[in-house]
C-alpha cells in the first residue's frame, strides 16, 4: 500500500475484492483443467483408495478457496493443490488410524508411507502414468458397463453425480448408488490400480474407447427426451479421447476412434433446426459444418490409416470423412462409402451396418438396388423392431415413387421412435406422402 | 462342507452378536475334532464371473445368476489382485462350462481359524 492514499481503506478493500474474484476464477479453472489429473495422481497415493483421494481433494480446494484470496494464487495451483491434498490425507488417514483395525492397520501404515515418501512434484512427473492408471481402472471389465460409465465421468470428467444423473435419466440417488456399489466394488473385490499387461492391453483398450464411444453417442444421439444434442457429454468424450491419443499416441484404434467423434461432432449445429427438428445429412447446411474439426479429424486418421492396423472405428471414421469433405450432398462418393460398408460388415456382422450398407448401395446405384438388399428376408426379420430401418426402407420407396408403400414404412417407423425430433422428421415425410 | 445363506438386503441387527456366534460355533466343532476351515465371503457387490468361450475369456460384474447350475465345488487361492484371481479362473475347466465366480475372502478381526488366517499371520511375521 502506497502512503499518501486518500482512501487507504477502500482502496483495499477493492484491492481484496479483485484478489477475490482472481482466486475464484483460478479455482474454477484449475478443478476443470486438472481435478482429473489431480485425482489420478492422489488415487495411486491413496493406495487405490477412490473415496479418501476424493475427500482429500475436496479439502484441498477448500483450503485453496480460503488461502489464495488472502496470499493470492500460487504460480502452479495444480501443484499446489496436489500437495495439500496429499497432507489432507494423512489427516483422515491418521485420524482413521485410531479406529482401524489390526490388517486395515497394515494398509494404512503402507498408505501413509507412500504418501508422506513422495514430493509433490514427483508425483506430478507420474502423472501420466496415473491418468492412464485411472482411465483402464474406470473401463475394467469386472464393472458393469453403466458402472463404467458413470464411474469414468464421475472420475475423470470431474461431472457431478446431480450432471450424470441427468444425462442418463435417472433420479440421483440412484445415480448416486450407482456410484457408491462400483467404489465398493474396486475395493473389496480387489482390482488394481495398474495399466494392465501388454499381453491384456489390447483387449483392456478397446475396453475404455467402448466406453469412450457410449459415452458420446448418449450425447449425439439421446435414446429419448426432447434434447437431440447432450452436448456437454459429446465434448467430455471428446476430451477425454484426447487424453488417450496423447498417453497412447500409436494406437490406430484410439486416433480412429478421436477422428470419428470429431467428424460427427462438426455436424452439430447442422443437425437440428430452429425448433430442435432434425435435419437429415443431405439437407443440412454445409456451411454451418465446423471446418477445424473437420481438418483435425481428417488428419487423424489420415495418422492412424497410415499405421495400416484397419479396424471399425477407422472404418465409420473414414465414411464420416467422405461425408464431410463432399462440397455438396449430390457431390458424395457413395460408391466408396458402401465398399467402406462392405468391409465393416465384415468386422461388425451387425444389422445396423448390413442397413447402412443397403442405403450406401442405393445412394450409389438406385433405391431399387437398396431395396433389393433390405428386403432380404432374414434381414427383414431381425430387424421388424428396429424403427431406423423401417425409416431407411420409407426413404427408399419414396425415392423409387413407391408413395403407397413408403406410408406404411413410414407409419412403422414413428411407432418405433421415442426421440422427439425424429419423430418430428418422420412425421413430416408421413405428411408428404399423403398429399 | 456346509454353504451359509443370507439375504443382502437384510442386514443383521447385531453383526458383533453373529460374530460373536461363529465363534462359539467354531469352538465347538474344533473341541470335537471336526473342524476344517472356514472363511467369510465378499458380497455379491464384488462378485465377477469369468467364462471362457472358444478360448475367449468373458469377464462380467455379478454373481453367476443361472438356473440349472449348482455349486460343485471351490477354491481359494492366494492372489495380489482381481486381475491375478481373473486369470486364474479363466485357466478353471469349470470357466469353459457354466462358469467360475470369484469373490473376495474378508477379513473378520479375531478371526483366526481358516486358511487365509495363516497367510495373514506369515505376511505379518
Amino acid at each position: 500500500m502506497r502512503r499518501g492514499t486518500p482512501k487507504p481503506e477502500s482502496t483495499d478493500a477493492v484491492g481484496r475484492e479483485a484478489l477475490q474474484d482472481r482466486s475464484a476464477q483460478a479455482i474454477e479453472r484449475t478443478f476443470r483443467e486438472e481435478s482429473g489429473r489431480i485425482i489420478a495422481s492422489l488415487i495411486r497415493a491413496c493406495g487405490g483408495d477412490f473415496d479418501l483421494a476424493e475427500e482429500a481433494m475436496q479439502d484441498a480446494f477448500l483450503v485453496a478457496l480460503e488461502h489464495w484470496r488472502r496470499q493470492g494464487v500460487p504460480a502452479n495451483p495444480g501443484a499446489w493443490i496436489t500437495t495439500a491434498a496429499r497432507r489432507k490425507a494423512i489427516d483422515r488417514l491418521r485420524r482413521d488410524r485410531t479406529l482401524a483395525a489390526k490388517r486395515q492397520l497394515l494398509e494404512t501404515d503402507s498408505a501413509l508411507t507412500a504418501l508422506a515418501g513422495e514430493t509433490g512434484e514427483q508425483a506430478m512427473n507420474q502423472v501420466k502414468d496415473d491418468r492412464l492408471r485411472l482411465i483402464f481402472t474406470c473401463c475394467h471389465p469386472a464393472l458393469a458397463l453403466e458402472a463404467q460409465v458413470a464411474l469414468t465421468l464421475r472420475t475423470l470428467g470431474g461431472l457431478t453425480t446431480a450432471e450424470i444423473a441427468r444425462a442418463f435419466l435417472l433420479p440421483e440417488p440412484a445415480m448416486a448408488q450407482r456410484l457408491v456399489r462400483v467404489k465398493r466394488k474396486i475395493r473389496e473385490a480387489g482390482i488394481p490400480y495398474r495399466i494392465p499387461a501388454e499381453h491384456t492391453l489390447p483387449e483392456r483398450l478397446q475396453a475404455v474407447l467402448a466406453v469412450l464411444y457410449l459415452i458420446f453417442n448418449e450425447g449425439y444421439a439421446a435414446t429419448a427426451g426432447d434434447s437431440l444434442v447432450r452436448q456437454d457429454l459429446c465434448s467430455e468424450a471428446i476430451r477425454l479421447a484426447r487424453v488417450l491419443c496423447e498417453l497412447m499416441p500409436d494406437e490406430p484404434e484410439a486416433l480412429g476412434l478421436l477422428a470419428l467423434m470429431l467428424l460427427h461432432d462438426s455436424r452439430r449445429e447442422a443437425r437440428t433446426g430452429a425448433g430442435g427438428e432434425l435435419i437429415v445429412l443431405e439437407e443440412q447446411d454445409r456451411s454451418k459444418w465446423d471446418q477445424v474439426e473437420i481438418r483435425e479429424g481428417t488428419a487423424l486418421l489420415e495418422r492412424a490409416l497410415r499405421m495400416r492396423r484397419a479396424d471399425a472405428y477407422q472404418l465409420q471414421a473414414a465414411i464420416a470423412a467422405l461425408h464431410c469433405t463432399a462440397a455438396r450432398a449430390d457431390e458424395t462418393d457413395w460408391g466408396q462409402i458402401a465398399a467402406l460398408y462392405e468391409d465393416l460388415s465384415e468386422l461388425q456382422p451387425t444389422p445396423v451396418v448390413y442397413l447402412n450398407h443397403a442405403v450406401a448401395v442405393a445412394m450409389a446405384g438406385g433405391p431399387e438396388d437398396g431395396l433389393y438388399l433390405l428386403d432380404d428376408a432374414r434381414l427383414s426379420e431381425q430387424l421388424a423392431g428396429y424403427h431406423l430401418y423401417h425409416a431407411a426402407r420409407a426413404d427408399l420407396l419414396r425415392r423409387a415413387g413407391l408413395h403407397q408403400e413408403a406410408r406404411v414404412a413410414y407409419l412403422h417407423a414413428v411407432e418405433g421412435t421415442e426421440n422427439m425430433a425424429e419423430r418430428e422428421y418422420l412425421e413430416r415425410r408421413l405428411r408428404e406422402m399423403t398429399c | 462342507m456346509f454353504l451359509l445363506y443370507w439375504n443382502e438386503n437384510d442386514s443383521p441387527a447385531t453383526p458383533e452378536e453373529m460374530i460373536r456366534e461363529h465363534f462359539a460355533f467354531t469352538d465347538q466343532a474344533r473341541a470335537r475334532g471336526a473342524y476344517v476351515s472356514s472363511e467369510a465371503i465378499g458380497g455379491t457387490v464384488a462378485a465377477t464371473t469369468v467364462r471362457v468361450r472358444d478360448g475367449k475369456t468373458m469377464i462380467t460384474d455379478g454373481p453367476f445368476a443361472e438356473a440349472k447350475e449348482v455349486m460343485g465345488g471351490f477354491y481359494i487361492l492366494d492372489c495380489k489382485d482381481l486381475d491375478e484371481a481373473l486369470d486364474f479362473a479363466a485357466r478353471i475347466p469349470d470357466a469353459r462350462s457354466a462358469g467360475v465366480e470369484v469373490r473376495p475372502v474378508m477379513h473378520v478381526p479375531g478371526w483366526d481359524y481358516g486358511p487365509t488366517a495363516e497367510y495373514s499371520r506369515q505376511a505379518m511375521a
